[in-house]
């Protein structure tokens, strides 16, 4: 069992009007892996990552997840995705529940744990994210990265064994973006299997296993952080990492 | 072209010196409309018709407190008829399921364009079409379903937009964590919503206190009445305005802390965003 793929993608389309958005993608990620997935923007990172809980229907093509095909009209989509924790670029933190109950809710209503046991939970991951002191805080109170770092421990209440990152520091404050990096690298370390799409390349370099390359709906190149970012095979690859890495020396194209 | 400018020395007012001039006109006005009213009106019958110290005392003494009691009740439940099937309304509107949106378009349109008055005569006629039907609770349940059914249909409206104010990250956030489409409008969707819209709601709440005042279509008996009808009916008999006055200013009771709870809540709103 250990040798099957956490998550594999099967030649996933999709379409958003004429729009051809992803054009066949095959990814398969261990249990235990970080993958960044970098590119362009409209280049299909987003959707990808959102059609791995199904948040977007692919048009074609199959997402297991543990085994169990997502895309079957029949799979419990709810039951799955208790076990895929993610996390928005914008936080999508409930402005009307405090930090506490943010990360309580689901476990009240979906996993249907007691309103103590809950707490409990709510309280170690808040403390693993370095947040113990605003547990009663409402989001509003927040810094940007207080309150993504309160959506990581929302997710990470639910126990999942599967993370998204949707550009998770994309809407930052630069200087709040590395706390946030902090907590990400700190889950990596303590093996949660990670999915995220960034444009940190920092990140991507030195905590992910492997790096995605993906543009115009296809995946251009995959491998290791230092191949893929250090020394990338494809011209695609050469000319985005140059604009992102080098954005003073690009020229009027 | 210049020499004409240069003959023209007669300096214009400027736009503000204009403006206040303007203004001075508007006010000379006002004082002019005032002034003749005042010359003009009986005074001392003015005070009789409408503000008789007496009647004002007997109007209060017969039965204010208990037609004010009444209007409050027949709102109250009304509003609560009206938020119940309004949100529900709400939600049909907004469901993938198209018969439930048609039925929901089809019965806000529907009573949302008819004088409450017509709906109210309607139902108190219901007994015409169905020999033998009695509305149970009388008077309230009769007085609850008309004013409600209307009301319905405005709050299911609001309602829908509030719904819809809400971002859409919001339902992705809690669909992520594995809640059903129902928990997540329940938990997550609906408490914003009744949020965003409750200056709105409110202002359904006065237009609900103020179309109380229609219920004596509904044939309902004095002992019951509420304020307007109280009012009228003393004042028919004393032939004297006064204690529709003073049903009037009982109404503003009601409508204005409501008014100026409305004027806070968007205040504060404006200051949270």
């Amino acid at each position: 069992m250990t040798d099957t793929p956490l998550v594999r993608l099967r030649d996933l389309h999709k379409s958003f009007g004429d729009l051809h958005v992803l054009r066949g993608i095959d990814l398969t990620l261990d249990k235990g892996e970080v993958v960044c997935v970098i590119g362009p923007s409209g280049s299909g990172k987003s959707t990808l990552l959102r059609c791995v809980n199904l948040l977007e229907q692919p048009d074609s093509g199959e997402v297991l997840v543990d085994g169990e095909d997502l895309t079957d009209p029949d799979c419990d989509i709810d039951g799955a995705r208790r076990h895929i924790g993610m996390v928005f670029q914008q936080f999508n933190l409930f402005p009307h529940l405090r930090a506490l109950e943010n990360c309580t809710t689901a476990l009240t209503t979906v996993a249907k744990r007691s309103k103590a046991e809950a707490e409990d939970t709510a309280i170690h991951n808040l403390e693993r994210v370095g947040l113990a002191d605003k547990v009663r805080e409402y989001p509003a109170k927040l810094s940007g990265g207080q309150q993504q770092r309160v959506a990581i421990a929302r997710a990470l209440s639910m126990d999942p064994a599967l993370m998204l990152f949707d550009e998770p520091t994309s809407a930052l404050d630069p200087e709040t973006v590395g706390e946030v990096l902090t907590v990400m690298r700190q889950l990596a370390e303590d093996g949660m299997t990670m999915l995220v799409v960034t444009h940190e390349m920092a990140f991507a370099r030195e905590v992910a296993d492997r790096v995605v390359f993906m543009d115009e709906g296809v995946i251009v190149e995959q491998g290791r952080p230092d191949e893929v970012v250090g020394q990338p095979r494809e011209e695609r690859t050469r000319t985005f990492l140059k604009r992102i890495l080098d954005p003073t020396h690009v020229g009027p194209t | 072209m210049t020499a004409a400018v240069d003959a023209a020395p007669r300096r214009r007012l400027s736009p503000r010196k204009r403006a206040q001039r303007w203004r001075l006109v508007q006010y000379g006005v006002l004082v002019a409309a005032i002034a003749l009213a005042v010359v003009l009106a009986d005074w001392g019958q003015i005070a009789e018709v409408f503000f008789d110290p007496s009647l004002i005392q007997e109007t209060y003494e017969r039965g204010l407190p208990e037609a004010f009691y009444y209007t409050i009740v027949y709102t109250a439940g009304a509003f609560v008829y009206g938020m119940v099937t309004g949100t529900i309304l709400a939600l049909m509107k907004l469901s993938p399921v198209g018969p439930y949106r048609w039925l929901a378009t089809a019965y806000i349109e529907f009573f949302r364009g008819l004088p409450a008055i017509i709906v109210l005569i309607a139902i108190s006629l219901m007994p015409l079409a169905f020999p033998g039907l009695l509305f149970p609770l009388q008077p309230y349940f009769p007085v609850w379903l008309g004013l409600g059914i209307v009301g319905s249909a405005y709050i299911a409206e609001t309602m829908r937009a509030g719904v819809q104010a809400v971002p859409k990250g919001q339902v992705e956030a809690a669909r992520s964590l594995g809640m059903t489409a129902g928990q997540a409008m329940r938990k997550i969707t609906l408490p914003q919503a009744l949020r965003i819209v409750l200056p709105p709601l409110t202002n359904e709440l006065i237009l609900l206190t103020k179309d109380s005042s229609l219920v004596f279509i509904l044939g309902i008996t004095v002992a019951q009445s509420d304020l307007t009808a109280y009012g009228r009916e003393i004042a028919n008999a004393e032939s004297n305005l006064t204690p529709l006055v003073v049903a009037g200013f009982a109404y503003l009771l009601i409508t204005l802390p409501l008014s100026l709870i409305v004027r806070r809540m968007e205040a504060s709103a404006a200051r949270a965003r």
